[in-house]
């Protein structure tokens, strides 16, 4: 963050929409359901408002983590196409207002988990917080292309959230479902890397396809997906998970697999932008966790 | 031809203002009915 880039001051106050904006709903919509899986695969029993409670304080959490990461990286939002025009680098709300919307928000989250639905679970919360918003915003995102991989554990602690608010306590499960969002993220970003690369590049943010080049991270993006396999069918083989869950770990992360092997061998050139392989990689990345969590859940249930 | 007209300045101030407060009164509202009930929930756990 520079002083320089301070937006100009803005004659209106910033509507309600911006800062709901700033908690990047879209983004909030895979936390949520991410933690609500991992509260629901849990083999306890937890009282609906409880439930409601957990995943209402893990969405305030992420809400409050982007908050904090859009007022750092204000400028470099207004160099980047695909994020010029949300309510910082588009002058819409001045910077203390995000920041001080963002520590509300995650002050808020953490204390409520901690008094409605636990302590430990608030504890991880903070974590999680301080993670995405000093770790990877702050310290990683701009100085290694390595930023993505260790930025990844803060996507990975809602379903360990939502895990532990249901059981009060960490156990090998919730630490697998933290293993495997960790280990998608990196193919999942870096397929999205590789299509807006000129946007990383502009800002000067050392996403891996603009440090390392397109080959090295395609291979990259293989050797993820291949991990991807066994670690999304631990749960099953250590059975903590039913054959429902294994069979769908199996035929997801095999065309999880597939996908990334194609986007690898790929070396198209810029008249087959359309229809690169990345981005069909990258759609089906997130069709692929939903469907993964939603197997574990629907294996808690229809298989127990 | 007619210029298009622009919002009162003072007026779009007031009606953004008028957008926040409700939805901080929403908020708060929304926070004691879940105060409320997470009490229930606890007391009746």
């Amino acid at each position: 963050m520079t002083a320089s880039a301070a937006p100009a001051a803005h004659p209106l106050p910033a509507d309600w929409r911006d800062f709901f904006a700033l908690t990047k709903p879209r983004v909030m919509s895979l936390v949520i359901f991410t933690g609500l899986c991992g509260l629901l695969a849990a083999p306890v029993h937890v009282d609906p408002i409880i439930g409601f409670t957990a995943i209402l304080c893990i969405a305030l959490g992420a809400g409050g983590s982007a908050a904090l990461n859009q007022w750092w990286e204000a400028d470099l939002d207004a160099k980047m196409k695909r994020t010029a025009n949300r309510p910082l680098p588009a002058g819409r709300m001045d910077r203390t207002s995000a920041r001080d919307f963002g520590i509300a928000l995650g002050a808020a989250s953490v204390l409520i988990m901690g008094v409605a639905v636990g302590w430990l679970a608030a504890v991880i919360l903070a974590l999680s917080i301080v993670y995405y918003s000093v770790v990877y915003t702050i310290w990683l995102k701009p100085r290694t292309p390595q930023n993505i991989v260790i930025g990844g554990g803060a996507g990975a602690f809602p379903p360990m959230i939502g895990w532990i608010a249901a059981t009060g306590e960490i156990t090998l499960m919730p630490i697998l479902l933290f293993a495997i969002i960790f280990f998608w993220t990196p193919p999942h970003f870096w397929a999205l890397a590789l299509f807006v690369e000129t946007d990383y590049a502009a800002a000067g943010i050392p996403m891996m396809p603009v440090v390392a080049g397109h080959k090295s991270t395609r291979r990259q993006i293989l050797v993820y997906a291949v991990l991807m396999l066994p670690i999304s069918l631990a749960p099953f083989w250590l059975e903590v998970a039913g054959w429902l869950y294994g069979a769908s770990a199996l035929l997801l992360s095999g065309v999880f697999l597939l996908l990334a092997l194609r986007a690898a061998v790929f070396r198209g050139g810029a008249a087959d932008m359309d229809m690169r392989p990345e981005k069909r990689l990258f759609a089906y990345s997130v069709l692929y966790l939903f469907a993964l969590f939603a197997a574990l859940v629907a294996d808690r249930y229809l298989v127990g | 031809m007619t210029l298009p007209s622009t919002p009162d300045p003072e007026q779009e101030r007031k009606r953004i203002q008028r957008g926040r407060n409700i939805a901080v009164g929403l908020l708060l509202l929304g926070l004691v009915v879940l105060f409320y009930f997470i009490t229930i929930a606890r007391v009746r756990a």
